[in-house]
């Protein structure tokens, strides 16, 4: 147990509502996050070695919204994202991703994602968190993002507009991040929808070695000064894309700075 | 004020006239169930709603305010007769409350209206429409009924009409959806899953009625008050034993080993969360709980001797 401790603390620290049970108004229970913590730091510093750069950028509290790109075939940036703000903010702070709606179907992922703050991507939800002043975790290329190949690894794809609306609309600092690695964790060569559609998911990751497993691939995640835009949310669709394109071409060099900061980490720590 | 209280004899609605008596109100009450020995100054007519003699109390009694209370919302109740009496009862009554000079009708209906299914929103508003439906018929009846009630709000623009949407109650009559759910020692959960459930302690449920019977404030109103708890937490503070099943096996075990005959559609309702958004209620009377989330567990503890 001693080994959770340092995780029970942050937790602790955690600028949340939480009642007397350890639970807050949407159902976050510390009791889950000491233990989902406990993997998600592991992972973070052991296995993925993740290296962030620029987590002072996020506001220490009050709403913001963090917008990434995707890396990797399945939520490994996700959930190390969430597990840098944890780890290396002060105080720390609970990222809230928009899950998938396929992962509130499943038991267990039912379970774990509504105890730890992982709602379905829900406009209602975003919403109603940010109104809360929570910090949002937003991935604007959605599930074909982790549907990227190896191969396309460094590109973006279309972004959606829906979080920019949101954005504008609750007046929403954006706080950027480019991250890289998670291809390198997950390289996938295919996607499977067959068997995606078998067991009740989008698709399945084929990688070389078959199995989606996570490889202990370095990864790294730069986040950018916040970005705030003017309007009400009810712009047309080309104002709106131009803002949208402002904060992906931001994304993009992000995503390249941290590729070089990671290639010369590889070099200098001489690891793999 | 002279208050009608149709389903005088649920265990809530008890309270409701007995809290409205106390306040100096005269209460009446229509159910077809007795309420044996009511506390004195509370007449209660046993009729059915859908009677001519239930009409008669409207026409000789002339009741200002009528609280509706007498649906049935049991899960486990079914069929063709539940739904006669939860539309057939809530058409009556609108019948005669307009027929005989009632200026307020208060409509105390739940918050399953919003439905459970895995992509619905926390906290619903009173805006959206019923969700899931689909996945849970059994329900279509109560979901009817509510918007039978707050049509009334523009097909009677000269009648005070509320429609209340109430979580789950817990307290002293161990009644209610929920009470029934945590009646036995072990009680079965959905493996995997985890509902968040909104409850309010009775003392609380019975207050939010009376004041918006008193105000008379006009519209839909979610109606909650503590936090929402997640279920299983539910079932250990009150001293029982969580037991999750596996989803398949829980189905073929509905009904069986004295667990309850739920229809297939009722299992949404313990993997998926209903919560709601009380705030407008809240503003509208200044309604608040007495009784958190925390403290109504463990008096139910108490209550039940675990």
């Amino acid at each position: 147990m001693a080994k959770d401790d340092p995780i029970r603390e942050l937790v602790n620290r955690l600028e949340l509502p939480f009642n007397a049970l350890g639970v807050d108004p949407y159902g976050i229970s510390k009791k889950h996050l000491v233990v989902g913590f406990g993997i998600l730091g592991w992972l973070y510093r052991t296995y993925f070695r993740v290296h962030a750069v620029g987590a002072e950028n996020v506001p220490k509290r009050g709403r913001a919204m963090l917008v990434g790109n995707h890396s990797g075939g399945y939520a490994i940036d996700g959930a190390m994202v969430i597990a840098s703000m944890m780890l290396e903010l002060d105080p720390p702070r609970l990222a809230q991703g928009m899950a998938e709606k396929f992962i509130n179907q499943l038991p267990i992922g039912s379970l774990w994602s509504s105890r730890t703050g992982q709602f379905t991507g829900l406009p209602e939800h975003a919403e109603r968190l940010l109104e809360d002043d929570r910090l949002l975790m937003v991935f604007p290329e959605g599930a074909r993002g982790t549907a990227k190949l190896y191969k396309e690894r460094y590109s973006l794809i279309d972004f959606g507009t829906g979080f920019m609306r949101l954005a504008l609309k609750t007046k929403t600092p954006i706080v950027p991040l480019g991250f890289v690695g998670g291809a390198d964790a997950v390289p996938t060569v295919m996607n499977s929808y067959a068997l995606g559609k078998l067991i009740g998911v989008p698709y399945v990751p084929v990688t070389p070695y078959g199995l989606a497993l996570p490889l202990p691939a370095p990864c790294e995640v730069h986040y950018g000064a916040p970005m705030t835009f003017e309007g009400s949310g009810n712009e047309e669709d080309s104002v709106i894309k131009g803002y949208v394109e402002q904060v992906k071409g931001r994304i993009g060099e992000l995503m390249e700075a941290a590729r070089s900061g990671r290639r010369s980490r590889l070099k200098l720590g001489g690891e793999r | 004020m002279r208050v009608l209280i149709a389903g005088v004899s649920g265990a809530l609605a008890r309270q409701v006239a007995m809290l409205l008596k106390g306040r100096g109100h005269e209460v009446l009450g229509l159910d077809r169930r007795a309420w044996r020995d009511p506390p004195e100054g509370i007449e209660v007519f046993e009729t059915d709603l859908r009677k001519r003699a239930a009409e008669d109390v409207f026409r000789t009694r002339r009741p200002d305010c009528v609280i509706h209370m007498a649906t049935v919302n049991a899960l486990t109740a079914g069929g063709d007769e539940r739904a006669r009496i939860n539309v057939g009862g809530t058409r009556a009554l609108f019948e005669h409350a307009i027929n005989h000079g009632v200026k307020h009708v208060v409509f105390v209906g739940r918050h399953t209206y919003y439905g459970a299914s895995a992509d619905s929103p926390l906290y619903h508003t009173e805006d959206e429409p019923p969700h899931g439906i689909g996945s849970f018929p059994e329900l279509a009846d109560l979901v009817a009924a509510d918007l039978f009630a707050a049509n009334a709000l523009w097909r009677e623009p000269r009648l005070c009409t509320t429609v209340l949407r109430l979580v789950y109650t817990l307290g002293p009559s161990q009644q209610g959806t929920l009470a029934s759910f945590l009646r036995g020692k072990r009680v079965p959960l959905v493996l995997g899953y985890d509902p968040l459930f909104q409850f309010l302690y009775e003392s609380d449920a019975a207050r939010a009625i009376t004041l918006s019977a008193e105000q008379g404030v006009k519209g839909i109103f979610n109606v909650c008050g503590p936090n929402p708890v997640p279920l299983r937490m539910i079932v250990e503070q009150t001293g029982r034993t969580a037991m999750p099943v596996p989803e398949p096996m829980l189905r073929a075990l509905l009904g069986r080993f004295g667990l309850p005959a739920l229809p297939p559609g009722a299992l949404e309702h313990i993997k998926f969360p209903i919560v709601v958004d009380g705030q407008a209620f809240k503003k509208a009377t200044g309604f608040s709980h007495e009784v958190d989330e925390v403290e109504a567990l463990q008096r139910y503890r108490m209550l039940t001797g675990r």
